[in-house]
């Protein structure tokens, strides 16, 4: 154990270990320095200098975030050179901002009007700095504007450090050293994945999604179409946070609700067809366990995963799952399935997804995408835009009542709603994969060492089946592509035997999502993948082979799991991408 | 050996080089040939010959006489009258009494005492004048011994910060690792400074020399000169030194039977004046982008590639041969209390004979400028000197007296720095030099932290309007106000020390500001 | 292409500055082309971002096509105060461009830059690894010339 430190923050005394920083210290002794560039979950920076404090007997200023405290030292964390010299730092800043505070996706929450108020910063003390700069939304997901970018560098730590994505830097230096992205050359020409968790950790409003908010209203006040809707497991997770109700109780029936109010024609759930992947991709496991094939499976369901493996390890692209993520199956059932029982021309469907994800934009704009006969998904509305366009309708979300789903391709079990949290779908595979190989239920549904905040979980089991004898079943799982990078690594070099991994992009599962609110910590992805187990502890059915709706589709429809419907339609394929422009150069997997 | 009547020092740099030099050499050779002189006159290419804009100059020694301005013509009357007839060509002597480099009467000449008098490409003529024997010495002492005889001796860190040397090697020196680095900041930056660069290109052995004593005593066994990418004749000078001291075995593995391995390598940088500082330095010989790193962990604890790294200055380092040859006490004498030896300036702006010289510290600014400097150009009068370089002070005429070295300077807010001395006449216009100097750092932040970044930019915006004839009386204070924020705000030394020029501008020279405002 | 040049490095993060330096050198247009990036940053184990980070940081570099003859002007306070500004609009009235352009039969960049150290001759500029000094109009007339004269 590091040794106890004791300290003085404003005369406060307070014992920490060895290697705390100063702001942690004084958060334990009451007191919270004003930061900007710092986030909790990053390296601190030490970029922007408004958390300085002073230090008895030493000359200036020290910062808080990255100054680690020693025995005796006195904190003064308020005086009135600190305070001038936070307002000036703040003026300064601003001088280079593109402030248009009412129309920016961060007001009322970014981080950098609030300390402006805080401290009473005049704007016009300073002469303005700023040169305009063109804003880049040629991606699909995420626009970036760089008159507003205050250069804290949270975007580049969570993109080159956490992700380990790359597709930002810094160009140049001093005042002209801009964030953006390799070369210069946009988003879209980039290597980047789409995760969106640049736009999560981004204090003002440089980063946010492409916004399909305006198509959506569009869509549903044109008597012509017929809009669907479909929402992803992880969003009922944060929506009670947005809404001021109780943020460790998931919210599905006055979202369901929300979206009736809202005018979609059918409301149905992402959590159906997260159902149908286990029914697909448990099937695609045990195949490959019975016949040999390529090991371990590696998961599909999450849209950034599968463009930064295409781009940085595309020589595994066999491991990975060959099915479409749950939004893409879904889709392509709206407009055939669906469209073919309601006797609907798919034409005038037009199919909203609602996800806690950017990288699901991208995805819905993938060339191949399109088995339907359309573009099977029109539309992708992060958790944000959602919940802009309740409170743009005026809708009293949180007097709704609780409502249900559609029936068809509305009714989901426990293994679909923990797909939102990391270990979910490793959870939910496991659950059916072991029903179907031994012939009963597990005896216990809670499979612990895959659930939890840990980077990377690894786990054992036997499976005591029926035809092989009892199997060990080796499986991982990985979220945040930092993580996935180093797995994936151990997978080709051959370190590390696994049967089964799942990956997610976005550190904490989709409940992190790049499309979920702003500043999420993972603090706050942890409470969110709670109370999604808490859902599937409370739901009567809880995997996914017992789902009915799942059931009637493959009596009525696709056959069977893995039948050549099924691969038709709710399979897919991968391409090697470029690492310098994300250009998909070469497929390297096949439809079956 | 041979024995010459004469000696010609030809200087031979990037300048001279560009001017013909060559052609000049080949000359002279030719008709030295000519009148059969070649065997008692030596022609010896040299470094630089401390003063500039004199053209291709040459050092005829005994005699202490320098010709500049020479031109192919010249030559056949130097030779027929100089090495002939004992005449010397007084249209083409450099007429000042400069001591400069020169100063032969001068014993203080511990950096320089080589440079312009050897052949800096030839290993021997640096053995001939006593080379490496300080290095033979260092091996048959305790490292530990090495850094008390450098602490005892007062040398502090000539890079600008004036950190006493053997301090620093004292928290890296007794730290086990497996690997320790010694890192030779040769990323003169500092606008006005040159000294690193003829230091390296007069005399690279005795950099050399004290790397090699300075690495034992810490115990680095890999130094790195980290030389900035626009000094091509240092780099190729300094390569062929470390090739003839391998091949001398002065250093490679277990050198000279101590069980003592050293390795010296070379690392370019590519034009960036952050680099300067020494994490950022660091940074960049790792192959990234030069932003400075969080301190602490000190690099002497946690450096390059994490391992203990002691960061130094050129002319840090070169002290460090004559320290340990001559005693702590020797050094002593040179200097003032509290901060020993010399000092390396290099004076240059409106000045007859822009340069470098070796002084004692303590020395005034009067006195360097008239003496080493040649005093104003063209009869003009003394406004002021930018001392320090950019991140130095404007000081003017009440100031010429204050004795320069690291504590007296503290006292005036004034700082030693790199030992730039610009030196500016009545003409000069000092809020166009506050714009340039601003100009400058605007262009060298390196941007990562947004006091630094931003700071320059507004300060600039400031200062530009002013020069436009656009700014206001409170701009003059405000500009002093930000600046002191970044002072206490930068993460760096870099916009931490433009306090220094911004205030010394516009406290000393407040009524040429406010005239400026007032048209 | 550049497999010469990388071979003569160990595939280490540190030699990249050195590479860099070589490979711009090697070019005609004095620059670190995207083909060049892609390379480096395969034989290190690097990102292009990365790289770009690094080229972009340091003044020497450049990842646009600059002309055969990159003239870098020193605009540090010593050199200003010996008259670079006037050095400057010489430059530009000879060349025809503005800073960071580069003329159209592609023969000159013009940048400026920070102390080169050589400010005992201020004003000064460097031509590719070339240092020019105590420049005047006039001699910076007769440069630029003898560079056209012998370009054809």
């Amino acid at each position: 154990m590091a040794k106890q430190l004791k300290l003085w923050i404003d005369n406060v005394e307070v014992e920490v270990p060895a290697g705390t920083s100063i702001l942690d210290a004084a958060k334990k002794a009451g007191k919270y320095i004003p930061t900007l560039c710092y986030h909790e979950d990053l390296r601190a920076t030490a970029n922007c200098g408004i958390c300085v404090v002073e230090i008895e007997g030493q000359n200036g200023t020290k910062r808080a975030c990255s100054t680690a405290v020693w025995e005796g030292m006195k904190v003064r964390t308020n005086s009135k050179k600190l305070r001038e010299l936070r307002r000036t730092l703040l003026e300064m800043i601003l001088a280079d901002h593109e402030v248009e505070c009412p129309t920016c996706e961060q007001n009322n929450r970014c981080q950098l009007q609030d300390l402006a108020y805080l401290f009473g910063v005049d704007e016009k003390n300073m002469p303005k700095v700023r040169k305009p700069q063109p804003v880049d939304d040629d991606s699909f997901a995420i626009v970036r504007d760089p008159n507003k970018c205050i250069s804290c560098g949270r975007c580049l730590i969570v993109c080159q450090e956490v992700q380990t994505v790359h597709a930002l830097t810094i160009d140049g230096r001093g005042f002209e050293g801009k964030i953006t992205t390799p070369f210069d050359k946009g988003m879209l020409d980039s290597p980047c994945v789409n995760c969106g968790q640049c736009t999560v950790y981004c204090p003002v409003g440089a980063l946010k999604e492409k916004s399909h908010v305006e198509q959506v209203w569009d869509a549903l006040l044109d008597d012509e179409k017929y809009v669907v809707v479909q929402e992803a497991p992880a969003i009922r997770a944060t929506l009670g946070e947005e809404f001021g109700m109780d943020p460790e109780k998931v919210t599905v029936g006055k979202m369901y609700a929300a979206l009736r109010r809202l005018g979609f024609d059918r409301v149905f759930d992402t959590n159906f067809s997260a159902d149908l992947t286990i029914m697909e991709e448990g099937t695609e496991l045990i195949t490959r366990l019975k016949e040999g094939g390529k090991l371990p499976l590696i998961t599909s369901c999450s849209p950034g995963w599968i463009k930064f493996m295409e781009t940085y390890f595309p020589d595994l692209a066999e491991n990975v799952s060959t099915c479409k993520s749950p939004q893409q199956m879904f889709g392509t059932l709206v407009k055939t399935y669906f469209a073919d029982k309601e006797y609907l021309n798919p034409a005038k469907i037009c199919s909203v997804s609602i996800m806690p994800c950017t990288a699901k934009k991208f995805e819905a704009n993938r060339p191949e995408m399109r088995d339907s006969g359309f573009q099977d998904v029109d539309y992708v509305l992060t958790t944000r835009e959602f919940v802009r366009m309740v409170n743009e309708a005026g809708i009293d979300f949180k007097n709704l009542p609780e409502e249900k789903a559609d029936d068809l391709m509305g009714q989901y079990t426990g293994a679909g709603t923990i797909f939102g949290a990391t270990g979910g779908v490793m959870e939910a595979a496991i659950r059916t994969a072991y029903y179907v190989l031994v012939g009963k239920e597990l005896d216990n549904l809670d499979i612990q060492a895959v659930r939890g905040i840990t980077g990377i979980k690894e786990a054992s089991l036997t499976v005591p089946t029926k035809e092989l004898g009892d199997v060990e079943l080796n499986v991982c799982v990985a979220h945040g592509l930092g993580n996935a990078r180093k797995v994936m690594e151990w997978i080709q070099s051959g370190e590390k035997n696994y049967h089964f991994v799942e990956i997610m992009a976005c550190p904490g599962g989709c409940v992190g999502g790049g499309g979920q609110p702003y500043g999420s910590s993972i603090a706050d992805r942890a409470r969110r993948g709670l109370s999604l187990y808490k859902e599937d502890k409370d739901l009567p059915a809880r995997c996914s082979h017992q789902n009915e709706d799942v059931m009637k589709c493959y009596r009525d429809f696709l056959d069977a799991p893995n039948s050549e419907k099924a691969h038709k339609l709710l399979h897919t394929y991968y391409f090697e991408r470029n690492a310098m422009s994300g250009e998909a150069t070469k497929e390297v997997t096949h439809k079956h | 050996m041979k024995f010459y009547r004469s000696h010609i020092l030809i200087g031979i740099d990037d300048e001279s080089l560009k001017a013909g030099v060559k052609r000049i050499e080949n000359a002279l050779r030719n008709e030295l040939e000519k009148y059969e002189l070649a065997d008692e006159i030596n022609i010896m290419e040299t470094g630089a010959l401390g003063y500039f804009g004199t053209g291709i100059s040459m050092l005829v020694y005994p005699e202490q006489i320098t010709y500049v301005n020479i031109s192919e013509e010249d030559i056949k009357e130097i030779v027929q009258e100089h090495f002939l007839k004992g005449r010397v060509v007084n249209r083409l002597v450099l007429e000042e009494k400069i001591t400069g480099m020169y100063d032969y009467n001068y014993k203080g000449r511990i950096v320089l005492s080589n440079s312009g008098l050897i052949d800096p490409e030839d290993i021997d003529e640096y053995l001939g004048t006593g080379g490496y024997e300080a290095w033979e010495k260092a091996l048959a002492i305790n490292p530990s011994e090495i850094v008390e005889i450098v602490k005892k001796s007062g040398l502090r860190g000539r890079g600008g910060a004036g950190f006493p040397t053997g301090l620093k090697w004292s928290f890296t020196a007794p730290l086990e690792a497996d690997q320790k680095y010694l890192v030779i900041n040769a990323d003169e930056g500092e606008p006005g400074t040159f000294k690193d660069r003829l230091i390296m290109e007069g005399d690279p052995h005795k950099l050399l020399e004290g790397i090699m004593i300075s690495a034992y005593a810490i115990g680095a066994t890999k130094a790195y000169i980290y030389i900035r990418g626009e000094y091509k004749l240092c780099i190729s000078r300094l390569k062929k030194a470390i090739e003839q001291a391998k091949k001398y075995g002065l250093i490679g593995e277990n050198i000279f039977g101590s069980g003592f391995d050293l390795d010296i390598k070379i690392k370019i940088g590519a034009g960036a004046y952050v680099c300067g500082e020494e994490t950022a330095l660091i940074e960049s010989m790792e192959g990234n982008r030069g932003t400075p790193r969080a301190k602490p962990p000190f690099p002497g604890v946690e450096g390059a590639w994490k391992k203990p790294t002691v960061v130094n200055n050129v002319e840090t380092i070169t002290n460090v041969p004559a320290i340990l040859q001559n005693g702590a006490d020797w050094y002593l004498h040179f200097g003032v209390e509290n901060c020993s030896g010399t000092k390396v300036y290099t004076v240059m702006g409106d000045v007859k004979l822009p340069g470098l010289c070796e002084v004692d510290m303590g020395t005034t600014l009067r006195t360097i400028i008239n003496q080493y400097g040649g005093g104003v150009k063209e009869g003009k009068k003394f406004k002021a000197a930018l001392v320090g370089g950019a991140a130095g002070v404007f000081l003017p005429n009440k100031l010429l007296d204050v004795k320069m070295d690291y504590n007296n300077l503290k006292e005036y807010s004034a700082v030693l720095g790199s030992g730039a001395i610009l030196v500016m006449n009545e003409t000069a216009d000092i809020i166009d030099m506050l714009w340039s100097v601003i100009r400058f750092f605007r262009h060298e932040s390196c941007g990562k932290c947004s006091p630094c970044a931003n700071g320059n930019e507004v300060l600039f915006k400031l200062i530009d309007n002013i020069r436009k004839g656009e700014g206001k009386k409170e701009d003059l204070d405000k500009m002093i106000h930000i600046a002191e924020m970044m002072n206490l705000s930068c993460f760096c030394a870099l916009g931490q020390s433009l306090l220094m020029p911004v205030k010394s501008a516009i406290d000393n020279f407040r009524d040429d500001f406010l005239e400026k405002i007032k048209k | 292409m550049y497999k010469k040049i990388l071979e003569k490095y160990e595939p280490k993060k540190e030699n990249l500055i050195s590479i860099l330096h070589d490979v711009q050198d090697s070019n005609e247009q004095n620059y670190i082309s995207d083909d060049a990036v892609w390379e480096i940053s395969q034989y290190l184990n690097i990102t292009p971002s990365h790289i770009h980070g690094v080229i972009s940081f340091y003044s020497m570099f450049s990842f646009k096509p600059r002309g055969k003859n990159v003239i870098r002007l020193c605009e540090s306070p010593p050199c200003f105060l010996r008259g670079s500004e006037n050095i400057l609009a010489k430059l530009r009235q000879l060349l025809g461009i503005k800073i960071g352009e580069t003329t159209e039969d592609g023969l000159f960049t013009l940048e400026l830059t920070a102390c080169l150290g050589v400010c005992g001759n201020a004003p000064v500029m460097m031509i590719n690894e070339d240092v020019f000094g105590d420049l005047t109009e006039k001699r910076v007339e007769q440069i630029i010339e003898n560079i056209r004269r012998r370009a054809k």
